[in-house]
């Protein structure tokens, strides 16, 4: 019964309805793009390249007369992949972070891991970037480092949040009586009722990772070819954009498409699961 | 009253004379880091200052030929050893000193000394000594007679400086050309202006600007909105077609020295096999590459030597497509199902774009090329000093540098005793007939020997406004030369 | 409250000290030598050798960290390798393109936000309020680089109303040199305006419900007066914050969009640093900005503390 309530609120929440259709669109090309693509993008066919859409190739064909929506669908693997792992990173390293902060409120660990936090924020990340992919070279893997560093922070910071309040509360002050660490509470007690949170600021960063990794690949530092990614795919038709205009149409509306179906999806869950929003309208 | 008819004609002349534009404003992608042509490899610096600013012995034409430039004239001794250049007289450096017989000697010994940082270093290598015998004479000793010497002394990197301006000329330079040094807006542009003290004829533009668009959509739209007259080796040949059809641009398609070339690492296995170099060569359709990343600006080469060399031969034929012999080769060379390498690829878009093509023709035979984008200070220490790569492609655009191929470290380490033996000969032969036979030599041997995959010739496409005229169509060298530049209207 | 100062003083200290160490060990594991990337492919060895020892490559770790952290001190970035030039010149040339236009976009990101913020809040659940709030979706979404190209060709290939980039300096005018920054700005205002403005728009919304908002329209204050008066002023707190953090993320953060419109700017600058291997020019911006940010935050800090007491505790 309950579930079947909180079903029909969500089916009510416009917003979640549409971003989750639109991201679904997105991960659904992606994973078909796993196994099927209509065409295979290895194989270069310059003689019929800069088509504009028809039956044949639905949104066209790239300088390469590679079809367009093919490379689309594994490029929405590249992006997706990318953005999970880095906030995935962010997720694993900054959460503990900002519990152990929160859990030692006040000492040098927070001290330490507050300052710390601040110094990653003042870094220019994108210059940051620049420099991991000098340093290390341009790949998929240094695209995500570079993304899941300042995704460390952020989360680091929410989580010591939402968890200072929940330490003057009664069920953490029993477990703390009855003798559990302060690791413990944080494990059992804490975390647990920051989850709603983390998930819907793991939305938003979602789709700040997929915008920053169209940026990345547009200044030439994300994965490699010939494997697609949109931010490659729009550098690449940027001078072709008086010419064939579909070329780099295709890509920056499947990035603005996605980025706003995770936003879409990531307030939509926020009023679904924060009840005192909901009560506020919004 | 007809006295006063006639001189009103001559105003309104005189005016629509003074109305024609003398300025000029000039895009090139590149922006140089400082300014001395003598100690720096960047060839944007030369395009700015070659011959605008600075001058050498001799000069490059249009055309490629080797023409007096500060030297009048020069006497070459019978053994083509000694070299006495008789010195322009009247010419002065732009802060307004003489221009001697010293300042000759002073340039030379800097650019060979032992703690000189000069890019080409090796072109004054043969030099034993320069001497001054009176203010407008040098005499220049060889080690042993150099058949090219006139023509390394026409490098933007022998070019003459003055002795009291050296401290500054990376942001100041001084020199005898037809334009003097203006301004440099760090990031933007860099303005000439007319020196009308200079030797030679005045030439027609009063201002010249150097415009710095890295970006090729930048340079598009500028151009497309008139932002600029001239963009000078236009990064894109997508758009040429655009500009082409536009009566107010015209195209200027000319040769360059640039021999774009797959690059094969001769050392490492399994491109220490003729047979997989081979299999490697004939798997790539040149054409396939002129078209999909040069939109069809180039010719094809089938060795390392520019087609417009009056000894250039036709050896394309070496390396005629075929995918099937090239299997075939490959399954014979011990490589039934191929084998995977990599394909370290620069920034210009000849390479990336090449570089995608070629890959996926080589997937075609079976080897799997793993692409890796690099900036340029990674790929001179990965492919070039660091001999890691298997495949690279990089345009070679030093005029007339088959000797490359005599360099066993040099970096796809090609390593025959017999083309060594053969450049070592053409560097002291001096008879033209003789030195011909050699070149063709040169080139069929590493053609046959598919020390590299040979792509095309770079060509050189600018886009000038259709009212501008003397712009070189040609690159002989990297410059802007705009002492013939004017507007016609 | 000079305790609390004191301490923050030290942490800050100790933050820079940690930053110059980071930059300065990652610029020196890049890979690439700068003498060999400026010398091209047919330099011999002893001339690079030369041109190292020319720029002081051959010193050891230890001296060139001193050397560079006691130039900073004394004001001094050093000299740049490729431009041969002062960097603190360099970066001054650079500051007057980058920091217009950090305020130009900052300027026109408030004057969008603010007016869209507070009419969605005021006609909160209107039509008004969802289309607004949907196109602020779209901005949000929107890549900027791509905006950016699609402005160039509307109006600056199509409409040539503007000039497709570059700039003319500030000495031909005032004018002429906003409008070189116009679209450069307007590419950077968008996605943040549309932050601003759901910022804006929430925390208007969050001080309009508290309790003594409530009280004021018991006391018969009507619609408009609340928001001016009180629940407007209350809400500037988090929008000020955001818009401090808009700021330094305009100033260093416009690299791609200084790249589409070839705007000579600090992000370019840093960026064309890097590929030429001009070590000491991407370590000392680097350094500047990171140094920048810091203090900003201090001073942030500090205003918090001087109106809320209780922050000071919290260490």
């Amino acid at each position: 019964m309950r579930e079947a309530s909180f079903l029909s609120a969500a089916l009510r929440t416009r917003s979640l309805v549409i971003g989750v259709s639109l991201t679904f669109v997105f991960a659904l090309g992606a994973l078909v793009s796993l196994i099927w693509t209509p065409y295979d993008i290895t194989v270069l066919d310059i003689a019929s390249k800069m088509q504009t859409p028809s039956a044949q190739h639905v949104f066209g064909t790239d300088h390469f007369g590679r079809d367009i929506l093919s490379m689309i669908m594994i490029g929405a693997q590249t992006s997706i992949s990318v953005a999970i792992i880095a906030v995935g990173i962010g997720m694993v390293l900054g959460v503990p972070l900002g519990l152990a902060a929160a859990a030692r409120k006040g000492g040098l660990l927070d001290e330490i891991i507050m300052r710390g936090n601040d110094l990653v924020f003042a870094f220019p990340s994108l210059l940051i970037a620049i420099m991991i992919t000098a340093i290390f070279g341009p790949s998929a893997v240094n695209a995500i480092i570079a993304i899941g560093i300042f995704n460390i922070p952020v989360f680091a910071r929410l989580s010591r949040g939402a968890a200072l309040p929940l330490w003057t509360r009664d069920f953490v002050m029993s477990a703390r009586v009855s003798g559990k660490t302060a690791w413990r509470i944080s494990a059992e007690h804490i975390l647990p009722n920051i989850t709603n949170l983390l998930i819907v600021q793991g939305t938003i960063q979602f789709s700040l990772g997929i915008l920053a990794e169209a940026g990345l690949s547009y200044v030439g530092l994300g994965v490699q070819p010939p494997t697609p990614s949109w931010g490659r795919m729009l550098a690449e038709s940027q001078t072709l954009i008086s010419i064939a205009p579909h070329l780099a149409l295709v890509p920056g509306f499947a990035i603005l498409l996605t980025v706003l179906g995770l936003n879409l999806a990531g307030d939509g869950l926020r009023d679904l699961l924060d009840p005192r929003l909901r009560r506020a309208g919004r | 009253m007809n006295r006063l008819m006639i001189s009103a004609v001559a105003v309104l002349a005189a005016t629509t004379a003074l109305n024609a534009k003398t300025d000029v404003t000039v895009g090139l992608q590149l922006e140089p880091p400082h300014l001395d042509p003598t100690s720096a490899a960047a060839g944007a610096i030369d395009q700015v200052v070659y011959s605008n600013v600075f001058e050498g012995l001799t000069r490059f034409g249009s055309d490629g030929s080797v023409n007096p430039g500060l030297a009048e004239s020069w006497d070459i001794s019978e053994d083509g050893t000694v070299y006495t250049f008789n010195l322009r007289s009247g010419v002065s450096f732009h802060d307004g000193s003489e221009f001697e017989a010293s300042d000759v000697v002073f340039s030379l010994e800097r650019a060979r000394a032992e703690d000189s940082t000069n890019a080409q270093k090796a072109l004054f290598a043969g030099i034993e000594s320069v001497e001054a015998t009176d203010a407008s004479t040098v005499v220049i000793t060889l080690a042993a007679p150099q058949g090219n010497f006139l023509f390394n002394m026409a490098w933007g990197d022998a070019v003459i400086v003055a002795p009291e301006s050296i401290e500054d000329i990376k942001t100041n330079p001084v020199g005898t050309g037809a334009f003097t040094f203006s301004d440099w807006k760090q990031g933007d542009s860099i303005t000439l202006t007319r020196n009308d003290e200079y030797w030679g004829a005045a030439p027609a533009l009063e201002e010249a600007t150097f415009k710095f668009i890295s970006e090729p959509t930048a340079a598009f739209a500028a151009m497309m909105a008139e932002d600029i007259d001239v963009f000078y080796s236009y990064p894109a040949p997508e758009n040429l077609a655009q500009f082409e059809a536009d009566p107010r641009f015209n195209v200027l398609a000319g040769n360059t020295e640039g021999e774009t070339i797959l690059a094969i690492n001769n050392k490492v296995e399994p491109f220490n096999d003729v047979r997989v170099r081979k299999a490697v060569s004939i798997a790539i359709d040149r054409q396939a590459i002129i078209d999909g990343a040069m939109f069809g600006y180039g010719t094809p080469i089938g060795s390392h030597f520019a087609p417009h060399n009056p000894d250039y031969i036709d050896l394309t034929g070496n390396a005629s497509f075929d995918p099937e012999a090239a299997k075939a080769l490959l399954a014979e060379a011990g490589y039934p199902d191929g084998f995977s390498t990599t394909l370290k690829l620069p920034p210009p878009s000849y390479a990336r774009r090449g570089g995608e093509i070629i890959a996926a023709q080589l997937r075609a035979i079976g080897i799997e090329a793993e692409i890796s984008n690099l900036e340029w200070a990674q790929w001179l220490e990965q492919a070039f000093r660091g001999y890691d790569f298997g495949l690279t492609i990089v345009s070679h655009t030093e005029p007339m540098d088959i000797g490359i191929y005599a360099r066993p470290e040099y970096y796809f380490q090609y390593d025959n005793a017999d083309f060594q033996a053969l450049i070592e000969d053409l560097s002291t032969e001096s008879d033209p007939a003789k030195r011909s036979e050699m070149l063709k030599q040169a080139q069929t041997i590493i053609s046959e020997d598919y020390v590299n995959g040979y792509l095309f010739q770079l060509a050189l496409t600018s886009v000038v406004n259709a009212k501008l005229s003397g712009i070189w169509a040609d690159a002989p060298t990297q410059a802007v030369d705009l002492t013939g530049v004017s507007w016609t209207e | 409250m000079l305790l609390y100062a004191t301490k923050r003083l030290g942490s800050l200290i100790i933050s820079l000290v940690v930053a110059s160490l980071v930059i300065f060990a990652c610029i020196e594991i890049v890979p690439g030598d700068p003498a060999a990337f400026m010398l091209g492919i047919n330099a011999q060895p002893d001339t690079i050798a030369a041109l190292r020892e020319e720029l002081g490559l051959n010193q050891t770790l230890s001296q060139r960290y001193l050397g560079w952290v006691g130039g900073m001190l004394t004001g001094d970035l050093g000299t740049s390798y490729t431009y041969r030039s002062p960097v603190n010149e360099i970066v001054a040339d650079r500051l007057v393109v980058s920091l217009p236009l950090a305020l130009y976009a900052l300027s026109l990101t408030v004057l969008i936000a603010f007016p869209v913020g507070i009419l969605a809040a005021a006609r909160r659940g209107s039509a008004t309020d969802v289309t607004v709030m949907g196109a602020t979706q779209l901005g949000v979404a929107v890549p900027n680089f791509w905006f950016a190209m699609l402005m160039v060709l509307v109006f600056a290939i199509n409409l040539r109303w503007f000039s497709a980039g570059g700039f003319p300096g500030w000495e031909d005018g005032f004018f002429a040199a906003m409008k070189a920054l116009t679209l450069p700005a307007i590419s950077l205002a968008l996605p943040q305006a549309s932050i601003l403005a759901r910022v804006m728009r929430s925390s208007l919304l969050d001080t309009l419900s508290e309790d003594y908002i409530r009280t004021a329209r018991a006391k018969g204050l009507k619609g408009h007066q609340v928001m001016w008066n009180h629940a407007l002023r209350n809400a500037m707190i988090p929008v000020l914050t955001i818009i401090g953090l808009q700021f330094s993320f305009l100033l260093a953060g416009a690299i791609i969009i200084e790249n589409v419109f070839f705007l000579p700017g600090l992000g370019r600058l840093v960026f064309q640093a890097i590929t030429q291997r001009d070590l000491i020019v991407v370590e000392s911006v680097v350094m500047l900005l990171v140094f920048a940010v810091i203090i900003v935050n201090f001073l942030v800090d500090l205003a918090y503390a001087w109106v809320d007491p209780r922050l000071r505790t919290r260490g």
